[in-house]
């Protein structure tokens, strides 16, 4: 046995690295041959030809504002203008973003992304990840919510159906995720147990329920069936029955993904605990689903960035979200050669905070996992 | 003796009608209306409208609704509550219209809507009256050299999915033509394609016509309107059924604006007619008679719609003058178009 292992410890040395210079890397690496040289300066052609025209288009001949004599969207649509036509983004801009909310009152959905934001910087601090984060979701979610109603401390009222723009998908995502994630532990949970079968077969049929129609269909359930079978004095608002729908979905997805942490948990772990003499709810509470939790992060970061996209299906119930409000601004026959444009915005806004969340995601697994070799 | 017989048997069913109206609205002023009721507790109307649809109800860049419907919703806030703007929005797509109204979530339905029969006899809805009087038309290039509809035959032709597919092929196979359609879920698609020449035909409502042409700025000369228009569509206010004080109010807020435009009243000039010998203008301003308080509403709710809304004209002009449209069947009647003004009296 001894013999196939090295008599001593090998000494730590360096990573390798390349002693090649950067030129000769380059002729090495892209023009090793005839055909590679033809292929690199033909790549770089079809580069430099889009790369200009996307310059152009973007840039040099884009409309930024109107002129003196010109309006800005009879500027964009001057016979000869090739470029983009930006300027519908500073007309359009607080449509986009606020939807119908009353004008001068806008400041308020303002302040309530902001809000929302500074909820997910506080929330990715590893430092604050105690059970007060709880409490610091429930007091931001609270002011955002009394901030956009209004009603109270001398805010008019402003109902949710003239709420629009990018709150609205903020808040979709952001209370619909919130209030799904503890549903879906108690899913997660009700479905692994096997001491009480009916309230697993309950959990199985809500996941499999959940799962197996489309959000869409869900969507126009909530939003069309719904309320016909509700008595006609119980008035509730098109939004709520919207993120009603969202929780219980999200809730499924999260719920499953849960479980499969809860199932890479080894077995010992939860003997351990019952030699603690640790109840259910201790062992899993302390034990369990800390560890199944941060093993299956990958997952639920993976299901924030579908559901934050997916807000933007409900477009279809008549709900103003960010991307609704972004359709409306193009449908002025004013700037209705300005879609493009708008789309665009309306992308980057997106990925700016898919992006943030998947890079997060990355380096929170990389911390994690050297937590873990520590 | 002839002549005197008929007045007097004229006299008779005038006094009988009269009677029986007067039972009528004495009954509906006891009954009152819980639609009325509801709308004045609550301080708001709640007005189902699309809400995407340039010309009828669109947010503006101050994310005020604008539009045909919007204002048709406003002129009934300002009769019912004196107040053009208490009128909570509440946006639907198509789908949701009929069941929105239906469970109360709103009192008043301007949303685009065909008035059709079996909307009404089965819908439990009824139809108010209509606010815009549409139709389906044809538009192609200017270059294919297309005069007449019935010039279209294996043309190509681009509309909407929906029930517009129905009226395409009613109209080419009614015709003996063949044609190919291409459908779009939503005009931006369907516009660009059009503009891109995926289609020889644009098959497109009048009203979404003005928009079109309005976004194509100096270049909508190269596209040309056929003559034929294929289907009606009157869109019109809907309320549920069961309430028809509510059903009148709305109604007759409709009727009024088309009055004051026959009147020469508008927005601007509505407070210098106050001093008006004219009786039809006393009556209809509230300062003479009792016009629409059998419904519960205020003697001046007329001039608040005028002042506040303006009239129908007015209404158009701000929905869809700028672009230079014509405005076709939704003249006055006088003009040679279908807005009536049933007599308010």
């Amino acid at each position: 046995m001894t013999r196939f292992l090295a008599p001593t410890i090998a000494t730590p040395r360096p990573a390798p690295q390349d002693p090649r210079q950067w030129h000769d890397r380059l002729r090495e690496d892209l023009f090793y041959s005839p055909g590679a040289t033809l292929a690199t300066l033909g790549m770089l052609a079809l580069l430099a030809f889009a790369g200009w025209h996307l310059l152009n288009w973007a840039l040099l001949d884009a409309v930024f504002t109107g002129t003196a004599e010109l309006s800005p969207s009879d500027a964009c649509r001057t016979p000869g203008v090739t470029g983009a036509c930006w300027a519908v983004i500073g007309d359009k801009l607080r449509l986009i973003l606020f939807g119908v909310y009353p004008y001068a009152e806008q400041w308020r959905p303002a302040v309530a992304c902001v809000l929302m934001i500074v909820l997910y910087v506080l929330s990715v601090q590893r430092r604050l990840w105690r059970p007060s984060l709880a409490l610091i979701w429930v007091v931001f979610l609270g002011a955002v919510i009394v901030l956009m109603r209004g009603g109270v401390f001398g805010l008019s009222s402003v109902t949710d159906d003239q709420w629009g723009g990018l709150p609205v998908t903020l808040i979709l995502s952001t209370l619909g995720l919130g209030m799904a994630f503890p549903v879906a532990i108690l899913l997660a949970l009700a479905r692994q147990q096997r001491k009480l079968p009916m309230l697993q077969a309950a959990s199985v049929g809500l996941i499999e329920f959940a799962r197996g129609v489309p959000l869409l269909v869900v969507l126009f359930m909530a939003s069309v069936m719904m309320p016909l079978f509700l008595p006609a004095d119980w008035q509730i608002s098109k939004l709520l029955r919207v993120l009603i729908a969202f929780t219980l979905f999200g809730a499924a997805y999260l719920a499953e993904v849960i479980r499969g942490g809860l199932q890479a948990i080894p077995a010992g772990q939860y003997e351990a605990a019952a030699a603690l003499s640790l109840n259910y709810a201790q062992t899993m509470r302390d034990v369990i689903l800390p560890q199944a939790l941060r093993m299956v992060i990958p997952g639920i970061v993976n299901i924030f960035i579908g559901f934050f996209k997916a807000t933007s299906i409900v477009v279809v119930v008549g709900i103003f979200d960010l991307m609704t409000a972004a359709k409306r601004a193009v449908s002025d026959p004013l700037w209705q050669n300005a879609g493009i444009e708008v789309y665009l915005f309306a992308a980057l806004i997106y990925f700016v905070f898919c992006f943030s969340l998947s890079r997060y995601s990355a380096r929170l697994e990389r911390d994690l996992a050297r937590g873990a070799t520590n | 003796m002839k002549v005197t017989t008929t007045y007097h048997r004229a006299g008779i069913y005038g006094l009988a009608g009269a009677a029986l109206l007067a039972s009528v609205s004495t009954a509906a002023a006891q009954e009152g209306s819980p639609t009325l009721d509801a709308v004045r507790e609550r301080g708001e109307l709640a007005c189902g409208v699309i809400g995407s649809s340039f010309g009828f109800s669109l947010p503006d860049s101050q994310g005020v609704m604008q539009g045909m419907d919007a204002d048709s919703c406003r002129a009934v806030a300002a009769a019912v509550l004196g107040d053009a703007n208490a009128v909570r929005w509440v946006p639907l797509v198509p789908s949701q219209r009929l069941t929105a109204l239906q469970t109360g979530e709103v009192d008043l339905l301007f949303a685009q809507l065909t008035w059709t029969m079996s909307r009404e006899t089965d819908s439990g809805v009824q139809m108010t009256s209509v606010n815009y009087f549409d139709g389906t038309g044809f538009l192609v290039p200017t270059a294919l050299g297309v005069s007449s509809a019935m010039e279209l035959d294996g043309a190509n032709v681009c509309s909407i999915q929906g029930p517009g597919e129905v009226t395409a092929r009613d109209f080419f196979s009614s015709n003996g033509m063949e044609f190919t359609p291409v459908l779009f879920a939503e005009g931006q698609e369907l516009r660009a394609a059009f503009l891109a020449g995926r289609c020889d035909v644009y098959m497109i409502d009048q009203s979404a016509l003005i928009s079109f042409r309005a976004s194509l700025g100096e270049n909508s000369a190269n596209y040309v309107v056929l003559p034929e228009i294929i289907s009606n569509e009157p869109l019109s206010g809907a309320v549920r059924k069961g309430d028809p004080v509510w059903y009148d109010i709305a109604r007759y807020a409709h009727i009024a604006m088309v009055n004051a435009e026959a009147l020469g009243i508008t927005s601007e000039n509505v407070d210098s007619f106050d001093a008006s010998a004219s009786p039809a203008i006393r009556r209809f301003l509230g300062l003479d008679g009792t016009l629409g308080q059998a419904s519960g509403l205020q003697p001046n709710w007329a001039h608040d719609i005028i002042a506040q809304v303006g009239n129908y004209g007015e209404m158009w002009e701000r929905s869809f003058g700028q672009s230079g449209a014509d405005r076709g069947a939704n003249r006055l009647a006088r003009d040679g178009g279908q807005q009536y003004p049933y007599p308010m009296r």
